[in-house]
């Protein structure tokens, strides 16, 4: 007879500390977040960097929307410390033995090259403004230069390059990184896996594809004078299918393999996934979340249709995948702790709406992001025709091409 | 095909091969002053961590045989170092091997001793034993290890002890500890795991756990103390540590330890 416990238990049986789960929905939004600017850098990337002109449209908006998930990023992680006041102590005195010391530099240092890049992107709107309306907000944003030519234009595009050029490495270290907490955790076995790094940033990059396209879509769909561009939101679901056919397969091949070796791993991921968490993970994000989407985009990558079916499947799949990756975080974070350190048990979840680390207080901090976003595109152009400071029109031979309309 | 090709493609692969050669002669080649220099470091002693060269080497011995599972040092240490309730800077557990399986259980940490088991299971039982578990003030802690600002951090003399006010409260100690032995103190507001009862072993006394013990199934003692109970059962070799696979270099030994206990 198969024990539904691990290692021969006939009791659920935890340790006395273990009561509490202590990585709740603080540490599940918190990847999540990261994983998303990671994702849309990526997007906006594969226009700067890459050169796919199919992608001009978008290639700002991408920046900005990484820059509001980047601008609340650290949230979570201060609301979760039980001592928040000395959250600075990881700047002051960072243990390098531990991954997350570094948390504190990576992330600053990203958000550093996010903000340059965002920045020598608007500098020309910014100089326009303080010309025009004189305000000292627009003359501050300028940093006191208001001259700006078409040579240094060409400075700032070449800068913008580079920028976005080490801005994918450090995107993908903001989150690889996180996934290194987690699989260099030797004492859980859920976590432990060198896989779970890749695993993360993969993940990423289709949860960032995919909340783009969603924006977007619902950002033009409903534009006055421009429409949602289906070329590209068939373009952004092909990228969007690739990459999350990669972090699908990697999270399978996870799994596959600890069920194929069946050793000490295998003995208590196996009573997991049948037990506490079935329903979230064999279920949700493998059944419902993971599958469907694979083959609806290939059908949206492969087989031409209408321009309305496009976007809605393209987008369905988004939506999709965007909760996929949610719930991923979900398994591996609640999941890795739900596995007794008794080797013989499982810790229930008890999750709940108030409190510090509640539902409420994560759904908060995912909308932040939103109404972040909202504010600043009332002041600054994000979609829509480019500033003549964008590379798009500043000069290049080989993006000469005038940026087609957003619709 | 063109004589110049021919000529470029040799030189191109004259080239890779002198680069490859030359990172080659890079990479390996080393001055013989840094190679003397590294040959004549010391190598440390797994499980030693040059303690013994210190004044003191504490460790902790549990008797396996000798505990009945009284709970009275689970309540002494609770009340020497206010202990929240329902969280455990020691505990005990009761195995119990049946045919079907093993049976495990520690009512509130055993601190009120344990009832009898089930009656299904008295006909059932193979064996039954009772094991205390706490902190293993490892000399390869993971714990200190994870701690992003170093506030956890290992003495020389052998406790990993917590700084609390340094402390952030992350958890990670938390998940990085295989042996459940650390908690997040609500309280206090930082993590919280036994001492050793450093601040009564720094006044020449026993940790209250060890004092409390009515059978002496837990002995503290000093490796370099020759005449230590500790040094003695250490010295018999018949000890084993919880989960080895860790490679934790715990410094709890257990004696007469069943293999079914995790």
């Amino acid at each position: 007879m198969e024990h539904p416990l691990p290692n021969h238990s006939i009791n659920n049986f935890i340790f006395g500390n273990e009561a509490e789960i202590p990585w709740s929905f603080m540490i599940v939004i918190y990847p999540y977040i990261t994983g998303l600017i990671a994702g849309a850098f990526v997007v906006s990337s594969l226009y700067h960097v890459f050169k796919l002109k199919a992608f001009a449209g978008i290639a700002r908006f991408s920046l900005v929307v990484a820059f509001c998930f980047g601008i609340f990023a650290g949230f979570p992680l201060l609301i979760h410390l039980l001592q928040p006041t000395r959250a600075f102590n990881i700047f002051i005195t960072p243990h390098f033995t531990a991954a997350m010391s570094v948390f504190g530099y990576v992330y600053a240092s990203y958000m550093l090259l996010l903000t340059t890049e965002i920045w020598l992107v608007y500098r020309g709107f910014f100089v326009e403004k303080a010309r025009e309306t004189n305000r000292f907000i627009w003359k501050v944003l300028t940093l006191g230069v208001t001259d700006y030519t078409p040579e240094s234009a060409k400075i700032d595009r070449r800068l913008i390059n580079f920028l976005a050029g080490i801005g994918i490495p450090a995107a993908f270290t903001l989150h690889g990184y996180v996934g290194f907490i987690f699989g260099s955790i030797k004492a859980i076995a859920w976590w432990a896996t060198p896989l779970q790094p890749i695993i993360f940033l993969m993940s990423a990059v289709a949860s960032g594809i995919a909340m783009i396209l969603l924006m977007y879509t619902v950002l033009t769909i409903r534009r006055r004078g421009e429409r949602c561009d289906a070329d590209l939101v068939r373009k952004l679901a092909t990228c969007l299918w690739i990459a999350f056919l990669l972090a699908f397969t990697l999270e399978m091949l996870e799994v596959g393999y600890a069920y194929f070796e069946q050793g000490h791993h295998w003995s208590l991921i196996g009573p997991l996934l049948r037990g506490p968490l079935h329903e979230s993970y064999v279920v949700a994000q493998i059944g419902i979340l993971s599958l469907p989407p694979i083959v609806l985009l290939g059908f949206v990558t492969l087989v031409k249709m209408p321009r309305l079916l496009t976007i809605f499947l393209a987008n369905l799949c988004a939506l999709l995948i965007a909760a996929q990756v949610l719930f991923m975080r979900y398994n591996v974070v609640i999941g890795g702790q739900m596995i007794s350190k008794s080797d013989r048990g499982f810790v229930e979840f008890h999750w709940e709406w108030g409190g510090r680390e509640g539902a409420a207080m994560a759904i908060a901090i995912m909308i932040l992001p939103f109404i972040f976003y909202a504010v600043l595109s009332r002041f600054i152009p994000v979609l829509g025709e480019a500033h003549p400071a964008e590379p798009v029109r500043s000069g290049d031979d080989r993006l000469e091409e005038k940026r087609p309309p957003a619709g | 095909m063109n004589p110049s090709d021919q000529t470029d493609r040799r030189s191109f692969l004259k080239m890779v091969a002198a680069g490859a050669i030359t990172t080659t002669v890079l990479m390996v080649y080393r001055p013989e002053s840094s190679a003397k220099a590294e040959g004549a470091s010391s190598v440390p002693i797994p499980g030693d961590g040059g303690a013994s060269k210190l004044k003191h080497d504490y460790a902790y011995v549990i008797r396996i045989d000798r505990c009945n599972g009284s709970g009275a040092c689970v309540r002494a240490c609770s009340a020497e170092n206010n202990v929240p309730e329902g969280l455990f800077r020691t505990w005990i557990e009761r195995y119990v091997k049946t045919g079907e399986g093993i049976y495990v259980d520690s009512p509130n940490g055993g601190m009120n001793g344990f009832a009898e088991v089930k009656d299904n299971f008295k006909e059932e039982a193979l064996s039954s034993w009772f094991v205390p578990k706490l902190c293993n003030h490892c000399r390869n802690p993971p714990c200190v290890q994870v701690c992003p600002v170093g506030a956890t951090f290992a003495s020389e003399e052998g406790f990993v002890l917590i700084d609390d006010k340094h402390c952030i409260g992350c958890a990670a100690c938390v998940h990085g500890c295989p042996y459940g032995s650390r908690f997040m103190n609500h309280e206090t507001g930082v993590a919280d795991k036994c001492t050793w009862c450093y601040h009564r072993v720094k006044r020449g006394q026993q940790p209250a756990c060890v004092e409390a013990c009515p059978t002496g199934a837990r002995l503290f003692g000093d490796l370099n103390d020759p005449e230590s109970e500790v040094t003695k059962l250490f010295a018999e070799d018949e000890w084993l540590v919880l989960k080895p696979e860790m490679h934790t270099e715990s410094y709890c030994f257990y004696v007469g330890l069943p293999r079914e206990v995790i």
